[in-house]
């Protein structure tokens, strides 16, 4: 009874709502929805467990059947960083700023994985879970939300491997590790936004499919990784801050790998643009979500 | 006074064919058809009614009240609406007009194995797919148990379940979703699968519920499942309620209406399923040339013609016969090659089908055919034709209708005393 007893009656025009009210008192009312969707946050917390068991599933099955499991969490942004290294680094001689090129390389590698493989994952997520999606009825955000999760935990264990690059090159956290936390929220916001709003739209456009890992490697030069926006002058430098994975790539930098300045205006917008991108994200998919069973 | 948990108002669910049939929409699509929708507008009465050819409504001004402890047995034939009223009663989707009005937890069952993954193993399966039913964790973990001595499968519990056979999988399955605890129960066909003896025995699991007193919606197309389970029978046809009534009087009025559509022409039928590129436009079932149609004789040779519109390389057709319950006895395949069968370029569009004897007792039956072609399924017409086999004989044995079953085989006694 809990489950669905807490599930909130879903918004209807106000005169039926008093209607239905007066009548018996029936726990959910299913009936068209219109306008833009309302948040349910009893629901999300009734069905909590099942995030979690999907997070769990997406963490078991990710790795299922590789040589080296989840070792890949680690291996792609180490691999990418010495890539990184010896292209951009050696040969081209890009200005990182004083900083060590490899860790210059991997602070914002870590952030960046964490970004893209979340956005990747979830983007695929409604077209991957259809069985579910046309069987059974639960909050369909959670579909997105449980691979961001996943990718969360690759991220704990490619950030251990920062610290130990840390240490290596004596280059202690500055003060600015304290906002951490906030880095990461803000990336898991910007991923879960884009992620519901691609996995919604690629309900309906299986072109999504095509154009994710396009748009994940233009992000990548999109966003300060490989070379730095030291020498960038205003307003050209708060500007960048449109792409919330600048401020969280300067703010890794300003907090664990040595860099000088904290990031300042650009971080502002950073968050601004994050949430920004959560919100409408979100709203997409509230509004497309109801016929994700009948178009899928 | 019992309390109705279920109330449905006018509800009324509209499809997109469009949005159905094309299952892959692109971009592409989206904006040449902006395009021409635009290019419409500026001629002005041809909107509208095309816009219209292409929906249809699956389910029509639906209003029922289910009290708690129903148990309600949905009947009606493919694309009559029963799954789309289980969809939204489930909450998966939302109807085009009116509302459906739930009281207490539902646990809807559409399918068998709901978010089992092939790649972990029973133990993780039974946790995954028991939260997405609705179950919490520490029902879960309650219930362990019992869950796993129901499918049988203690010895694979850590094996993934991609290891399974599917007869273990479809038990694990089973047992799971058995085994949840919803006040209301929403079924849809899932007992067409596994051996006799688990069907016999989720038949029993099923009864239970029932007799809980908690509420079950059950949609089958097998009539002796459903006049079992079942005390009232919701008979849809074309989206709308034919009738609601208790279940044998629901079930015969929709055999009747079986019959009476058997009787239609087949390419005026809306039911079937399928990509239509090709279609079955009639049945002729006889016994020889000079017999009545649709009459048979056991023990007596048989013919069945399907016509179809037109034949194209690598189609085939197959048909299932089923028992006066809805039971399916036995299927025929085209696609299942023997040395006896051959190719006849003189038949025109037309597939033949041969019987030297007929291995049924005495009855009604009904056939079920499926064209293929391309790859896919062109049509599936349940109901496509109808016969009744009359008593005859089997090597000079007379067959007459008997309860045990629908077949009968050759076969020979010897006896250690003279009986007859």
């Amino acid at each position: 009874m809990a489950r669905l007893r807490a599930v909130s009656t879903i918004e209807a025009p106000s005169r039926t709502a008093e209607a239905v009210r007066d009548e018996d008192d029936f726990d959910v009312v299913v009936e068209r929805t219109r306008g833009f969707p309302s948040v349910r946050p009893r629901e999300l917390w009734a069905y909590r467990e099942l995030l979690y068991f999907l997070t769990w599933r997406d963490i078991k099955v990710r790795y299922k059947q590789t040589l080296l499991g989840v070792s890949w969490a680690v291996l792609q942004p180490v691999l990418a960083m010495i890539l990184f290294t010896v292209v951009f680094g050696h040969v081209a001689k890009i200005s990182s700023s004083g900083i060590p090129y490899p860790i210059f390389s991997y602070a914002a590698l870590v952030p960046w994985y964490f970004f893209s493989t979340a956005v990747v994952f979830a983007s695929n997520s409604l077209v991957g879970n259809q069985q579910l999606v046309t069987k059974v009825y639960f909050p369909r955000i959670f579909v997105v939300a449980s691979p961001v999760l996943g990718a969360a935990v690759d991220f704990v264990l490619a950030f251990v491997i920062l610290v130990g690059l840390q240490a290596y090159y004596g280059i202690g956290p500055s003060i600015g590790a304290l906002a951490l936390p906030a880095f990461v929220l803000l990336t898991a916001a910007a991923a879960t936004g884009l992620g519901a709003w691609l996995a919604a739209l690629n309900v309906k456009y299986r072109d999504v499919r095509f154009v994710v890992p396009f748009l994940v490697q233009l992000w990548l030069f999109a966003t300060p990784i490989v070379y730095s926006i030291d020498r960038l002058h205003e307003p050209w430098r708060t500007l960048f801050g449109l792409n919330p994975m600048a401020g969280v790539v300067l703010g890794f930098r300003w907090a664990l790998a040595g860099a000088a300045s904290p990031p300042g205006l650009l971080m502002l917008v950073s968050a601004l643009s994050g949430l920004v991108v959560l919100a409408a994200g979100v709203l997409y998919f509230g509004r497309t979500e109801k016929t994700f069973a009948d178009v899928i | 006074m019992s309390r109705v948990v279920i109330r449905t108002e006018s509800l009324s669910k509209q499809y997109r064919l469009g949005a159905r049939l094309q299952k892959h929409p692109t971009l592409r699509d989206a904006i040449a058809s902006r395009a021409s929708s635009s290019l419409a507008r500026l001629r002005p009465g041809r909107n509208g009614a095309s816009r219209e050819d292409h929906s249809i409504w699956a389910l029509r001004d639906v209003s029922l009240d289910i009290e708690q402890g129903d148990v309600v047995g949905l009947i009606g034939r493919n694309g009559a609406g029963k799954t789309t009223l289980l969809k939204i009663v489930s909450h998966i989707t939302e109807p085009t007009s009116g509302r459906a009005k739930i009281k207490g937890r539902v646990g809807s069952l559409l399918e068998v194995g709901t978010g089992f993954h092939p790649e972990l193993t029973g133990r993780e399966n039974v946790y995954l797919s028991g939260s997405i039913l609705g179950m919490r964790k520490a029902e879960i973990d309650a219930r362990f148990d019992e869950i796993v001595a129901f499918a049988e499968v203690e010895r694979f519990l850590d094996t993934p379940v991609k290891r399974y056979s599917s007869g273990m999988q479809v038990r694990l399955a089973f047992a799971v979703a058995a085994h949840l605890e919803p006040e209301i129960l929403l079924v849809d066909e899932v007992l067409a699968v596994g051996d006799a003896a688990f069907q016999r025995k989720c038949l029993g699991r099923m009864g239970d519920v029932a007799r809980e007193g908690r509420t079950v919606l059950f949609v089958s197309h097998n009539m002796a499942v459903i006049q079992a389970l079942c005390r009232r029978g919701v008979f849809l046809d074309e989206g709308r309620v034919r009738a609601d009534a208790p279940i044998a009087d629901a079930v015969a009025e929709y055999l009747r209406q079986v019959e009476q559509a058997m009787t239609e022409d087949l390419l005026a039928r809306t039911d079937t399923r399928g990509w239509h590129n090709y279609r079955v436009r009639a049945v002729e079932i006889s016994s020889d040339a000079t017999s009545a149609p649709g009459l048979l004789v056991t023990g007596r040779p048989a013919r069945f013609v399907f016509h179809v519109t037109a034949v194209v390389p690598s189609m085939s057709c197959a048909f299932t016969i089923h028992n006066n319950l809805g039971q399916p006895v036995t299927d025929f395949s085209s696609s299942v090659g023997a040395p006896a069968d051959s190719v006849d370029t003189e038949l025109g569009n037309a597939f033949v089908c041969e019987l030297d004897e007929v291995l049924l007792v005495p009855g009604r039956y009904r056939v079920d055919v499926e064209l293929r072609a391309q790859g896919v399924e062109q049509e599936l017409i349940e109901g496509a034709a109808m016969f009744d086999v009359e008593q005859g004989t089997l090597d000079g044995r007379p067959i007459a209708r008997r309860t045990g079953g629908d077949v009968v085989l050759r076969h020979r006694w010897k006896r250690p005393v003279d009986e007859l």
